[in-house]
């Protein structure tokens, strides 16, 4: 891993001054200085630390206690040392832990340490998955494109629409026949497009008859150039059937407006099974079921997702044998951004009024169950063939030590969730890694980090490389160590997956 | 530009306090054993010790890179008096004070952690070279790990107060320094961690044989600021055959012998591809060499 840090003078040839200590050395291109910390990259000082530990300690409150007690350097007073407990507990993890390839070589490190008094072992590698991929949720309600339409980056193809989600859409980009099966181009442009999401950059996708929409992982999706806040609470007619109840006694009916289904409380099966009466209201669109039409308005910036402005619009007739004087109508939107409070006349029109408490309360409550809308990738790669000899001289052990939950799988030390059948095929959120932790080789394939983590005793008995186990502390004094925080919503992986964590 | 910097090093459950010091190229490991006030004492007087310590080495940084000649060179800096002193004995092969830069750095800190102090037990780790600390009665294990690429407790050395070693240091073509030499590891142990990181340097140098599968390059070509000059260092080391391992592992083992019988080391262990070489007391350079897959 590598962070920019400063464009300090450049000497001549490309040649760089570090400033970062007094010893002032000049770093040729490609180069580290007598440190080893920082690095000539491209005429930029950088500083480099490739292995990437996560600590955990008891108080969250960093990696390293401050030695001195003021910041302001010596002052004369220092503080004592830390009290031996509460313990920093390390985890190294396989980012920057390079590969044996091939992987009859054990891994580059297999690493004992202890939790609650038992002896642990972590083999620490980086996988080069040729068969890879990633899972993009769209969280949004918009069309996107047809179920197998292409997805393209640059116009190569780099995956394709799949089934749609509840609220959300569905990509498959990448996997091995974008990667290898198809022109040299567009498994480069595969690569590097996986490459970013896996990394948390933004990539712009261009569906086949679809939309083109900006996707990054953890962060809103852009669809043709607007951005995504909310999703809705549910269609319109979950949202009857969410909310009825707490409309009983405070209205007469309730339409909810929606670009995919809009809801009708009173004809709907829950305003039925509350036994309300019915409203004679009744709305545009094709009727699917009692209660629930599609198609009332044109797709829009409007009300739920339609291009409808003022509500009424919608209404297509009232029915004056059922409905009566006084009727108190509520329309809303499946978001809650937009509702309105309605009152039938003498004449049985709709007449704008102050909505009360009671039903705003539930408007409110509507807005409130609307999640923020995200991208979600999900990283998913086989760790079969010869990843696993590193690991072991019995490749097959390790699977079925993975299966039967004595070996706990993750990744940059996020946790994993592994597919049940043949193989080590695992998908991980790449939210929950370290910044950076994916990358390539010019194969084309993708590098990723992958950890194992078992019994001392466990390890031996699937022929582990037990010549090869180092101890934490040995591994914690070398020189290329970045230090991270632990993430407080990963598990800590030293130790025996649970059930529910792994299958 | 930063000065230098300290930090607790996280603590395993039961184990010892560590302290880091860091500033420019010197990492410091550093702990103490005792009566907890010498403890922090210690600790306390290290740290204003280290304050200016690269300072004052830069500043005579361009005579400490000169190679030693028939003139002892007189510094101001008790860490370059140090490096001068270490690698005077040498000076007979081509050899700078900066051969010595590591275990003085060491060896000074350490002095400064014992002024009016007492410890049971301490050691300063300047990024493999050591310097110890003992009281009487006390030991201490140092592991060695030739190719940091693939970590591994190549030998096991043991330090005990009725011994005279109280310096551990390693040299190898793969380290941070440049080496004239193949080995990838030549660990020594003497009274001093500047003479033994000087001694480690001399041996080191003289693993060696020729061999295509051996790269080497002018050190000036790979950094600009080297004490080395024009000299060839070792870029890599290919596989090579058992006879030149053997050969380069003998010719660096008589320097050890001769560095022993002057006096100047207690003890050596020598690693090439695989093949190790053992001088000087089995007894505290014990061969854990395994048999690699």
């Amino acid at each position: 891993m590598s962070q920019a840090v400063s464009k300090t003078e450049n000497v001549k040839d490309d040649v760089v001054r570090c400033d970062a200590c007094p010893v002032l050395c000049r770093i040729r291109p490609g180069k580290a200085g007598a440190c080893d910390r920082y690095a000539n990259v491209d005429g930029v000082l950088t500083r480099v630390d490739p292995l990437v530990i996560s600590d955990r300690t008891a108080a969250q409150g960093g990696d390293l206690v401050p030695f001195l007690s003021g910041s302001e350097g010596w002052n004369g007073s220092v503080a004592a040392p830390p009290p031996v407990k509460p313990a920093t507990a390390s985890f190294v993890t396989g980012v920057g832990a390079g590969t044996t390839y091939p992987d009859y070589k054990p891994a580059p490190f297999i690493v004992s340490s202890q939790h609650d008094g038992i002896d642990m072992v972590t083999v620490v590698t980086e996988g080069i998955f040729s068969y890879c991929g990633v899972k993009v949720k769209i969280d949004t309600d918009r069309f996107l494109g047809s179920e197998q339409a292409t997805v393209r980056v640059n116009g190569e193809a780099v995956g394709h629409v799949t089934t749609a989600e509840y609220g959300s859409q569905m990509l498959s980009i990448g996997g091995v026949h974008h990667l290898t099966g198809g022109s040299k181009k567009e498994g480069t442009v595969t690569c590097d497009t996986l490459l970013a999401l896996c990394n948390k950059d933004a990539v712009t996708l261009q569906i086949d008859d679809g939309a083109e929409v900006v996707v990054q992982a953890g962060k809103p999706p852009v669809v043709n150039g607007n951005p995504e806040e909310r999703m809705r609470v549910g269609c319109g007619s979950a949202t009857i059937g969410i909310f009825a109840k707490q409309w009983q006694g405070h209205c007469d009916e309730v339409i909810v407006v929606d670009d995919h289904i809009t809801g009708v409380l009173t004809e709907h099966q829950a305003g039925r099974f509350l036994d309300m009466k019915l409203s004679g209201i009744r709305v545009r669109g094709r009727k699917s079921t009692p209660g629930r039409y599609f198609q009332v308005a044109e797709p829009g910036l409007g009300w739920g997702g339609t291009n409808i402005s003022d509500p009424l619009e919608i209404i297509e007739t009232i029915d004056p044998k059922t409905a009566w004087p006084g009727l108190r109508l509520l329309m809303v939107s499946t978001t809650g951004e937009h509702s309105g409070w309605y009152v039938l006349d003498e004449n049985l029109k709709p007449q704008p009024a102050a909505m009360p408490a009671p039903v705003k309360k539930v408007v409110d409550r509507i807005a409130e169950n609307c999640e923020p809308s995200l991208c979600t990738v999900l990283f998913m790669a086989g760790a079969g063939g010869s990843l696993r000899a590193g690991v072991t001289e019995n490749p097959v052990r390790l699977t079925l030590s993975v299966k039967d939950r004595l070996t706990r799988v993750t990744s940059g030390g996020a946790p994993v969730y592994v597919w049940p059948g043949g193989g080590i095929t695992y998908m991980v959120d790449v939210t929950r890694m370290p910044d950076k932790s994916f990358g390539y080789v010019p194969t084309p394939a993708l590098v990723a980090p992958i950890e194992f983590t078992m019994r001392r005793e466990d390890y031996a008995a699937l022929g582990g490389h037990m010549d090869y186990v180092i101890q934490l502390d040995d591994v914690l004094r070398g020189q290329r160590l970045s230090r991270q925080e632990w993430r407080l919503d990963n598990p800590w992986p030293i130790s025996k997956p649970s059930a529910e964590e792994q299958p | 530009m930063s000065g230098p910097q300290a930090a607790w090093l996280g603590t395993e459950a039961g184990g010892g306090r560590r302290l880091h010091m860091q500033h420019g190229p010197i990492d410091l490991i550093i702990e103490a054993f005792g009566a907890e006030d010498a403890v922090i004492k210690a600790y306390r007087q290290a740290w204003v010790r280290f304050q200016d310590i690269l300072t004052v080495l830069v500043g005579e940084l361009e005579a400490l890179r000169r190679p030693l000649g028939n003139v002892h060179p007189l510094f101001r800096g008790p860490v370059a008096r140090r490096m001068a002193e270490a690698c005077w004995p040498h000076r007979g092969v081509f050899i700078t004070p900066m051969a010595a830069v590591a275990g003085a750095v060491a060896d000074e800190i350490m002095a400064a952690m014992l002024a009016d102090n007492a410890l049971d037990r301490a050691y300063v780790n300047n990024g493999g070279d050591i310097a110890f600390h003992l009281g009487a009665g006390q030991s201490m294990r140092a592991a060695v790990v030739c190719n940091p690429e693939h970590p591994h407790l190549d030998a096991i050395a043991t330090l005990n107060s009725t011994a005279p070693s109280r310096g551990l240091a390693t040299s190898g073509w793969r380290g941070r320094s440049f080496s004239l030499g193949i080995a990838d590891a030549v660990t020594i142990l003497a009274e001093n961690a500047a003479a033994a990181d000087a001694a480690a340097t001399i041996v080191a140098n003289a693993v060696n044989v020729d061999h295509p599968a051996i790269e080497r390059a002018p050190a000036r070509s790979l950094r600009d600021d080297t004490d080395l000059g024009d000299l060839p260092v070792t870029v890599t080391v290919g596989v090579l055959p058992f006879f030149a391992v053997q050969e380069a592992l003998s010719s660096g083992t008589a320097i050890a012998q001769d560095l022993r019988r002057r006096g100047l080391i207690q003890a050596a262990f020598l690693s090439l591809q695989g093949e190790s070489a053992v001088m000087g007391g089995e007894a505290l350079l014990e061969d854990r060499r395994r048999i690699a897959g």
